[in-house]
């Protein structure tokens, strides 16, 4: 199974200290440190294990400046055979339809039976996947925690449901999957790895080469626009519970049902 | 010793004259050994390169003490003064084997030498040793059958109990003694009125009594037949030996000769590879049985199965799915299956021995507290496995989820939180007033680098430790300095959790960071630390630790320490592994608890210096969530209840965390307190 599966360098929520910066309209990036958005990073360790499994290739695919190479070399450590990098100067300050019609563009250039995004980024808003799938004219399933592969012409998937109740679907190839987290355990890589695979070559595809024009992608051709940033005040303090150990016990069970924590 | 009136070498049975057998008895088991032998030794030829040929003096050092000298036999008193008895009748009896062997076909032979007073000494001391290990391998039988030491249980998961075997042996070395002694006693019986004498109450002599006024040719007949008993037996027994526990009478010798030397350090990737050229290698560490270094195997083939590592191994302890008997006794299988004596190995790839037989778990679950290589009595090293097998794990990218991230962290920020590098000596600013810690950061220089680590620069509690560090060096007249952002991670527990690349990173930053501080000496409070500087590091200054340090301004009268106010509690120091067993400092931080007026201080008696218990490990390993019943902590915290003690002295972070959170965890808060060793010295000391 050819799959390609894309990829988002993201400031890493455990490794920083996120701050909002002066003007209000992006973070403090002057002392941040990069990975993989972890979501990402469990879809391409499921496509690398369905091509262990049944044969194929491991497309990586990310949309961002030549700092993103790092985390497409990363992946490609882990396993994936080929690394592409979509860079150009008109991408920059693209929405999330503007970053799937770059995706999209991309996966055009190849034939792919499957299309893997991760559910969501620590910096984003869960919305690429589902465009990719609506500009290639797809099948589309989101939160997905579960592939099994059959007979080549479908998949039979999980999706995880609001509330921790499981989904089983049967989705027709090729498709577009956005993968939610543990849906395996990600193999680790480490600077070993990383080196291994340091000369290997990851080409290049600008919007000429994508054949996508200015006026569908770019901060200008943005129809979603970031106007404030900001840490929400904090609300009230926390509840305090008291009584006995046992009417404690109670009274948490309570209000963990009534907030839908348990049923 | 005249042997007459018969002798092994000249009977005959039905004409037929017997020294034939009794040469082809010795020449087919002696094949059939030196067979056996080669093809144990095969797999050791396919091993990893190990160069243990150097140090010779020392080796032999190690051979007198631990082999020779049974060195560590008595830490088990009853089995190991019982085992001295064997061994030491083991070695006196080989001459009388022999003999007896050559007896089968050279009549009335004695070694050469053993013809006047020496062969008559050695008579008796040949005949109280086989009595004295008659007497202890029935001791040692009714011990394996009915008292059962529960150490040498085999849980179910690891497959048969081995008293069988256990028992087996015993009865041959029995049957060995016993036919010897028959066979002597009878030609006692025989030779009476010519008046040779014998020790009383042996065996032999008690053979001689009970055969005193038994026709002679009866006795000839009792002579034959415990001659042909024993010849049997003995050859037997030396091919019995390549077949189970009992290798270890033949492998011990090497083993011990080839032990380990030195402490606290890891071995390389592959011995004779430099740091520059690890990256060229294929493959890291082991994955494959053939992957293990030929002394490592040779370690499987010398476990003699007494359980005393895992006995004292913590995570075993806590049911963690580690016992490091079975690491070897696994791999001894395997190796017995795969390189089998009769018939061919395997075919096909090797399988993984993760997966094999071995589980992640089990080997992520080791502290490398080094308890088990303390314990060893014939040298087995586990540690460099448990670190070679993680190689090879880390190398195929199974790493467990909970350390992936402090990896990751390490790599980006140096430290396994992913704290911001610039807010690594944030806590000098806590140290109090009238002491401004020197900063290399900041263009200051001293002779002493305190080098703080990534746990007392970040974590809140262990902060404390560090500002009492610097507060005892300042006050001690210590000139020092700290790196800043600079330092980086020693990289100690990230080396012996497998990940050597980014070990060798951390090592090349700190190592330069240390260099350009231009300081003379490092110092520490940390032992792992410790540990990584002095023995993973090259090039760097000398280190020490804080305990030793204050030891030693203590001794000075540079410190003077203040009276307890509160003289009620007892105190104990628990000896942090990286600390005691793995760099022999045991007494310094006793001498600094001691020197305090008022002290109180009891020893976890049978728990401290080099059998201390591991408090669960430091490094990476807090952040691994093992599969176990009980934390190590809690074990650790109630051994030093029991010693009658309610505060624990320690003397590093990491014990501090995992001893604090066991406080808790066994509902002794209140009770029972924990502090560091540099932390008290700071409270005691006179301003």
């Amino acid at each position: 199974m050819e799959i390609l599966v894309c990829v988002k360098r993201v400031p890493d929520s455990a490794e920083n200290e996120i701050s909002v910066a002066p003007n209000g309209a992006d973070i403090k990036r002057d002392d941040l440190v990069y990975s993989v958005n972890e979501w990402d990073n469990y879809a391409v360790e499921e496509a690398i294990q369905i091509v262990e499994r049944d044969g194929g290739k491991v497309t990586v695919i990310s949309v961002g400046d030549s700092d993103a190479e790092e985390i497409v070399r990363r992946e490609m450590a882990m396993g994936a055979e080929q690394g592409l990098l979509a860079t150009d100067a008109t991408f920059e300050g693209s929405d999330g339809l503007g970053i799937a019609t770059i995706l999209a563009a991309a996966a055009k250039k190849g034939s792919y039976d499957l299309i893997l995004t991760g559910a969501l980024a620590d910096d984003g808003a869960a919305q690429v996947g589902g465009m990719i799938a609506a500009l290639l004219d797809l099948p589309y399933a989101s939160v997905v925690n579960k592939i099994e592969t059959k007979d080549g012409k479908s998949l039979r998937i999980g999706r995880e449901i609001e509330g921790g109740a499981q989904e089983i679907n049967d989705i027709e190839l090729p498709c577009v999957l956005s993968i939610q987290t543990g849906i395996n355990e990600p193999r680790y890589v480490g600077i070993r790895g990383i080196r291994k695979v340091a000369s290997v070559e990851i080409p290049v595809l600008d919007a000429a080469a994508l054949g996508v024009t200015a006026g569908k992608v770019g901060a200008d051709s943005a129809n979603v626009k970031r106007v404030d940033y900001f840490v929400p005040v904090a609300g009230a303090g926390a509840e305090m519970l008291s009584g006995s150990n046992d009417e404690l016990a109670d009274k948490l069970v309570a209000l963990l049902k009534a907030k839908g924590g348990i049923k | 010793m005249i042997h007459e009136p018969f002798s092994p070498a000249t009977a005959t049975l039905a004409g037929f004259p017997l020294w034939i057998l009794f040469v082809l008895i010795p020449l087919v088991g002696i094949g059939c050994f030196a067979w056996i032998m080669a093809r144990r030794a095969a797999p050791l030829f396919k091993g990893a390169p190990d160069p243990r040929f150097d140090r010779i003096p020392e080796r032999i050092v190690m051979v007198l003490k631990l082999w020779l000298a049974q060195w560590r036999q008595p830490r088990y008193f009853l089995a190991g003064v019982l085992h001295i008895v064997v061994f030491f009748g083991f070695l006196v009896l080989g001459a009388r084997s022999t003999e007896m062997v050559v007896l089968g076909f050279v009549d009335g032979f004695r070694l050469p030498g053993f013809g006047g007073a020496l062969g008559e000494a050695y008579d008796v001391a040949k005949d109280v040793a086989s009595t004295l290990v008659l007497i202890a391998v029935v001791i040692l039988a009714i011990r394996r059958a009915f008292f059962k030491p529960a150490r040498y249980a085999v849980p179910e998961r690891y497959g048969k109990d081995h008293t069988p075997e256990a028992l087996f042996v015993l009865g041959m070395i029995g049957l060995l003694m016993l036919s010897e002694s028959a066979f002597e006693g009878s030609l006692l019986a025989a030779q009476r009125e010519a008046g040779h004498s014998v020790t009383a109450f042996t065996l032999a002599w008690a053979f001689q009594q009970m055969f005193a006024g038994v026709a002679t040719s009866t006795l000839a007949a009792v002579n034959l037949v415990a001659y042909v008993v024993h010849d049997l037996t003995f050859f037997f027994f030396l091919c019995f030996l390549p077949f189970g526990k009992h290798f270890h009478v033949i492998t011990s010798l090497f083993n011990v000769y080839f032990m380990r030397l030195q402490l606290g350090n890891v071995k390389p990737v592959v011995h004779g590879i430099t740091d520059a050229q690890l990256d060229d290698l294929k493959s890291f560490g082991v994955k494959k049985f053939e992957d293990f270094t030929w002394k490592h195997m040779l370690d499987f083939y010398s476990c003699v199965d007494c359980g005393r590592c895992s006995d004292h191994c913590p995570a075993n302890a806590v049911k963690r799915p580690l016992s490091p008997r079975f690491i070897s006794i696994k791999a001894r299988d395997y190796a017995f299956e795969h390189y089998p004596v009769f018939g061919k190995s395997p075919t096909g790839d090797a399988p993984n021995l993760i997966g094999g037989i071995y589980t992640e778990d089990e080997i992520w679950s080791c502290t490398t507290c080094g308890a088990c290589e303390e314990e060893c009595p014939v040298g087995i090293e586990y540690i460099d496995k448990m670190v070679d097998l993680r190689r090879g794990m880390v190398d195929e990218g199974m790493v467990p989820q909970s350390l992936q991230k402090p990896m990751s962290a390490l790599e980006k920020r140096g430290n396994p939180w992913g704290k911001l590098e610039k807010k690594r000596a944030e806590w000098t600013a806590g140290v109090g007033e009238g002491i401004e810690v020197k900063s290399v950061e900041k263009g200051d220089t001293a002779d002493t680098l305190y080098f703080v680590d990534s746990i007392s620069s970040y974590d809140d509690r262990s902060q404390k430790i560090a500002q009492a560090t610097a507060r005892v060096l300042a006050k001690g007249g210590i000139d020092f300095a700290v790196i800043g952002k600079d330092e980086k991670d020693s990289g100690h527990d990230v080396r012996r959790f497998g990940e050597e690349m980014l070990f060798q990173t951390l090592k090349e930053q700190n190592t330069e960071a240390i260099k350009a501080s231009e300081a003379k000496t490092i110092v520490v409070n940390d032992p792992h630390a410790l540990n990584a500087l002095r023995n993973d590091y090259k090039d760097v200054p000398p280190v020490q630790h804080v305990s030793e340090v204050v030891a030693l301004l203590i001794e000075g009268g540079k410190l003077k320490l203040n009276p307890l106010a509160d003289a009620t509690r007892t105190y104990t120091f628990h000896d942090p592994c990286y600390l005691g067993r793995h760099n022999g400092t045991y007494d310094p931080p006793r001498t600094a608890i001691d020197a305090i007026p008022g002290m109180k201080r009891v020893e976890m008696t049978g728990n401290c210096r080099d059998r201390s218990f591991c408090c669960g490990g430091g490094g990476l390993m807090l952040f691994y969530e093992p599969d176990e019943e009980q934390r190590m902590g809690v074990v650790r915290v109630n051994q030093a209840k029991d010693a009658g003690a309610d505060v624990i002295v320690t003397a590093c972070p990491f014990c501090m965390t995992n001893i604090e959170d066991a406080i808790k965890v066994a509902g002794l808060e209140g009770k029972m307190e924990v502090i560091d060793l540099v932390e008290l010295v700071d409270r005691q000391m006179q301003q």
